[in-house]
């Protein structure tokens, strides 16, 4: 058994327990945690393929900003937990039926003659990981690219409208009319008669 | 040595196990989305495997874009989450059903 061989089966073991883990943790936090840990060996599996850039994009993308905001968003709700564990245990014999026919079948279709092949004699190339895929990227595939980034765009201002929210009751500065006031908003200037003999009587 | 077969069958099995959690989770939407995210990291496992099998990189530009589109996908879904635990103060998949589909 290659070094390559123990390394995949160490890693996909463990990315397998942390998945079943995460299906069925009682706690959305543990359930959260492990699918990094999900994420993290699936990033190793992915370094075995010479998938290098993409293996760091997804720690850096996945573990350090959906899952954190995965978290931000369990810990935020105040969820019961006893109340959405109720019909756990009912569906989880139907759960477990599905998806092992789901595995037969696929593993079935997958372990054939035809797809148990070493890999493609493919010509050497001193480029890197990273700059085959720019290069790939900037050039065929830039139409797809630009969506990509617009897609990002609809997905940062439909999160904040959606999530916005006004309150009516709360106070809070507006700056434009802070700059914009003038002298005769703030002060009023009254003449008052000065009242003579009082004043000179307080003052002695 | 590994096979294309290896990688294949660790995201099928890994892509079950996402549909396992869909059916056992139906009260907790937060898990729900966690599924789905399990579900394109299976698809991002078989689409890689090709690129690496095959000598293809386009197979990487599309785990790129199914990455940008997971991302966006996670923000919205969670937004969503958000509105409806504030309006509701549940995340019952079940409770969810205003709009009588």
């Amino acid at each position: 058994m290659s070094i390559q061989l123990s390394v995949f089966y160490l890693f996909a073991a463990v990315m397998v327990l942390a998945a079943i883990r995460m299906i069925t943790a009682k706690n959305p936090v543990h359930s959260a945690l492990s699918l990094v840990l999900v994420f993290f060996t699936s990033s190793v599996i992915w370094l075995l393929m010479e998938a290098e850039f993409l293996a760091i994009v997804l720690v850096l993308v996945y573990v350090g900003a959906v899952m954190v905001l995965f978290l931000f968003v369990v810990m935020m709700l105040d969820i019961n937990i006893s109340q959405i564990r109720e019909g756990f245990v009912r569906f989880l014999p139907t759960a477990t039926i599905v998806s092992a026919i789901m595995i037969v079948e696929l593993v079935l279709v997958v372990v054939s003659k035809e797809l148990d092949y070493a890999r493609a004699a493919v010509p050497a190339t001193d480029i890197s990981n990273t700059q085959a895929l720019g290069e790939v990227l900037y050039t065929d595939y830039l139409l797809p690219f630009e969506v990509a980034a617009v897609i990002l765009l609809v997905a940062i201002i439909a999160a904040i409208v959606l999530t916005l929210r006004q309150r009516p009751q709360t106070r809070y500065q507006n700056p434009g009319e802070q700059v914009k006031v003038k002298r005769a908003d703030r002060i009023r200037l009254v003449s008052l008669k000065s009242e003579g003999k009082r004043s000179e009587a307080k003052r002695s | 040595m590994i096979t294309l077969s290896h990688f294949l069958v660790l995201g099928a099995i890994l892509f079950s196990l996402a549909v396992a959690g869909i059916f056992m989770n139906r009260k907790n939407l937060i898990v729900l989305l966690m599924s789905i995210e399990l579900m394109l990291l299976a698809v991002n496992i078989n689409f890689i495997a090709f690129s690496y099998y095959l000598g293809d990189i386009a197979g990487q530009v599309f785990v790129f874009f199914i990455l940008t589109v997971a991302a966006a996908e996670a923000a919205i879904g969670l937004a969503i989450l958000v509105v409806v635990f504030r309006n509701r103060g549940t995340i019952n998949v079940q409770d969810l059903n205003e709009m009588k589909g």
